[in-house]
């Protein structure tokens, strides 16, 4: 008998040839995930991934890292049994004994994927239902909401048998898409944004438009901060690029009239971060608008900053309301770092009253008193880039 | 490009002396001051030596000291434990508008108890006058706090002028002095002056942070904000913070033998930035007392109408130059302008506000050149000022 931990992933598991491919990315980034965790090996076998400890004590840290890795839909801690009934009646009475809160309640879920095993998932059910009944005192059998399911699979080279099940992220293993640019703000939004590409696999790097001395070192910490915490889910550091976007800010401030403010600025990030994803070979950039949430967030507004780019921009909140978007924020831990007081570029220049609906002809005339090449230039001459390591995440987080 | 701190009113870097005697406390005299045995005593020592010196240096009495974890709590536990001790019959508190806001959130907590508070307004200088506050006692007034300096503008409150008349009219109120930013820096004699609870702060005066004491008057009973132990005579229980302790000793010590001669130097550097600066950038405006007497010698505040104190600050900070806006305490919390309104200051005055301030170790040559750095930025950001 074997302890370990059977990873459950759901989509991967349906992109035909390149199966095997996405398979290893996952258990890479398992690994990854896994590292300090002394003696924790995960391997490939038989169209599964399993993880073993050395040290079953630290199980439950383990299982907190799981849960943080894309593309993992469940994990069971199970036990690997030889194709013999005894074993496997033996390991369903061991996993319901073992339980915390002693189940009054139980049902045992067979199923004989190996079909030249002599019990039918049928019999399973009852023989092994019959003998836990027998050994574990204080338990009734019941099928619908029981306290307890143990889960008995048998394979062909060996039965799993479980009773508990830790859910995964779902999604994508990160790194089985492209690489995509998140443009991060010190604000709720866009972290969750760079969440929810991580979810699908992307791999993400992150830009900040720092304008110094009009946005502290504070702000800048503060997306440091956040990027600390998107790294929890992302099997390497996530690297942050930060602008320097002071220049462009004060020549906005200098010819763009005040209600344009906004829109110009958005169209000299998004001109930015399309040259910046280029050199860093991403493929897309990632925003966290949602539309109609503010001025520069109307499709009017969406489509004269757009168009400065054929760069794909991904938008993953677009459908999402407020509420919706700070309860994710709260769920991956971003929220309490968002909320913090400090000044980003979107605050301190913002016009009393910005267009809600800019036309793209005046914006662009607008921009004709600019050296806007030029600017750009500038800016992406003057980009420091961090490597951003996870922040320690207390278990549970 | 050399750094120049002018934040000392925020905090001011630890001397030498200071983190010597900090590490002798860690290192060797780390024992418990509450156990019998040779660890505890020497611990108790390097206690008792520096309640010592922070009693020479206040004119009081050993036993009248109890340090606590700094100005904040002091303040706490001298405005609540004051009020609380005689809240049968006296229920009410008088105010400034423009104290800590550590004194100003213990009041405001007391209203909330019941107490009434008087808030006494400033004159344009941002000081309290002793009329003020006579006019302000009712037959239930039990306690005056004010601040004997103001931590935003430098003001110097008439503190002795005002303890005098309140005891004249009112022997029975006690009268609390924050004295956080006054140590030091203005001579704070309590032999001479009647006041009854007094707060220091150890992290104003090159000590470590954490560490500040309150005076209790002999004969004055606070309640304490906790616990029940024994130790500072039950007004503040848990194990004494040695090192803290320690460093604030050697701090007093070096402060305290020459107090005046580096407060007359902190005066005359601070007028010499003022004129450098007002020479430079002719649209920088004073706050507080013109009359030099009346300020203390360590804190400019000066206005820039029109740009943002913060952008200045971070403007500075990438020029080596390290200031406030008007209050550190408050600047993150945007109710920075309390005080400065109280002076009557508009919104754009008060917005565009930098507050400097020296301490012992400044220079000539620190002064000159952060003004220089300090018009500089003042004459680059006022294209982006708002008027």
């Amino acid at each position: 008998m074997e302890r370990l931990l059977l990873v459950r992933y759901g989509e991967i598991g349906l992109k035909g040839r390149n199966r095997h491919v996405f398979e290893e990315k996952l258990a890479d980034n398992m690994r990854a995930a896994l590292a300090d965790i002394e003696g924790a090996k995960v391997n490939r076998e038989y169209g599964r991934i399993f993880v073993r400890l050395e040290d079953e004590g630290r199980t439950g840290e383990a299982l907190e890292r799981l849960q943080r890795v894309f593309g993992i839909v469940a994990v069971n801690p199970a036990l690997r049994v030889p194709l013999d009934l005894e074993a496997i009646r033996e390991a369903a009475a061991m996993l319901v004994r073992a339980e915390g809160d002693p189940p009054r309640t139980f049902r045992v879920s067979a199923r004989r994927a190996y079909k030249r095993f002599p019990h039918t998932s049928q019999e399973l059910n009852h023989l092994v239902g019959a003998y836990v009944l027998r050994h574990v005192p204080h338990l009734t059998v019941q099928l619908t909401d029981p306290d307890v399911t143990v889960t008995v699979e048998v394979r062909e080279h060996a039965a799993y048998v479980y009773a508990d099940q830790v859910d995964g992220p779902g999604g994508l293993p990160v790194g089985a898409s492209s690489r995509a640019l998140l443009l991060l703000s010190g604000g709720i939004d866009s972290p969750v944004a760079g969440w929810m590409a991580m979810k699908r696999g992307i791999e993400l790097h992150a830009v900040h438009y720092h304008s110094p001395p009009f946005t502290s070192e504070r702000s800048k910490q503060k997306v440091i901060d956040l990027c600390r915490v998107l790294a929890r889910w992302s099997p390497a550091p996530v690297p942050l690029h930060v602008v320097h976007f002071t220049e462009v800010q004060k020549e906005i401030h200098r010819h763009v009239p005040q209600e344009l403010g906004i829109t110009v600025m958005r169209r000299f990030m998004l001109r930015i971060g399309e040259r910046l994803a280029r050199r860093l070979d991403a493929m897309a950039l990632v925003t966290g608008e949602s539309v109609g949430q503010v001025a520069s967030q109307t499709l009017e507004s969406m489509a004269a900053i757009n168009a400065v780019t054929n760069m794909p921009i991904l938008r993953p909140l677009v459908g999402f309301d407020k509420h919706e978007i700070i309860q994710r924020a709260q769920r991956i831990h971003t929220y309490d770092i968002s909320i913090l007081p400090y000044e980003d570029c979107c605050t301190i220049f913002v016009p009393e009253r910005p267009a809600t609906r800019p036309s793209l002809a005046a914006v662009e005339a607008a921009e004709r008193a600019m050296a806007v090449e030029e600017l750009v230039q500038q800016a992406l001459e003057n980009v420091e880039t961090l490597h951003v390591e996870p922040a320690p995440a207390y278990v549970g987080a | 490009m050399a750094e120049i701190y002018l934040d000392n009113a925020a905090t001011t870097p630890p001397s030498a002396p200071v983190i010597d005697a900090v590490h002798h406390a860690l290192a060797t005299a780390w024992g418990n001051p509450s156990s019998v045995h040779t660890k505890g005593l020497e611990a108790e020592r390097v206690v008792t030596e520096a309640r010592q010196r922070l009693a020479a240096a206040l004119r009081a009495r050993p036993d009248e000291i109890v340090f606590t974890s700094g100005g904040t709590e002091a303040n706490a536990l001298a405005v609540k434990g004051a009020a609380r001790a005689r809240a049968g019959r006296y229920r009410h508190i008088v105010t400034g508008m423009t104290e800590h806001p550590s004194v100003f959130n213990a009041c405001e907590a007391l209203e909330e108890e019941g107490f009434s508070v008087t808030y006494l307004p400033v004159d344009e200088a941002g000081r309290v006058s002793p009329e003020a506050v006579l006019d302000a006692l009712r037959d239930d007034t039990g306690l005056v706090t004010l601040m004997w300096v103001n931590n935003e503008t430098g003001a110097l409150h008439p503190v002795a002028d005002i303890a005098a008349a309140v005891k004249r009219a009112r022997p029975d109120v006690w009268l609390h002095v924050d004295a956080v930013q006054a140590l030091g820096k203005v001579p704070v004699r309590l032999d001479q002056v009647p006041v009854d609870l007094l707060t220091v702060s150890g992290h104003k005066i090159h000590g470590p942070k954490g560490i500040g004491a309150l005076f209790v008057r002999s004969g004055v009973r606070v309640k304490p904000l906790f616990g029940a132990g024994t130790q500072e005579k039950g007004l503040r229980s848990g194990t004494e913070n040695v090192p803290g302790i320690a460093g604030f000793g050697a701090a007093l010590a070096e402060t305290m033998t020459r107090m005046d001669q580096a407060a007359a130097r902190m005066r005359a550097l601070k007028e010499l930035l003022w004129e450098r600066i007002s020479e430079a950038a002719p649209f920088a405006l004073r706050n507080g007392p013109a009359d030099p007497e009346l300020t203390a010698p360590h804190i400019l505040s000066v206005s820039f109408p029109g740009l943002k104190g913060e952008v200045l600050v971070h403007a500075l900070a990438q020029r080596g130059v390290y200031v406030s806006t008007g209050s550190a305490c408050s600047s993150r919390r945007r109710t920075g302008a309390r005080v400065l309104k109280a002076m009557g200051l508009d919104d754009r005055r008060a917005d565009g506000t930098l507050r400097l301030s020296l301490s012992a170790a400044t220079t000539e040559e620190d002064v000159t050149e952060a003004a220089a750095r300090i018009a500089a930025v003042a004459h680059e950001l006022r294209e982006f000022a708002v008027f």
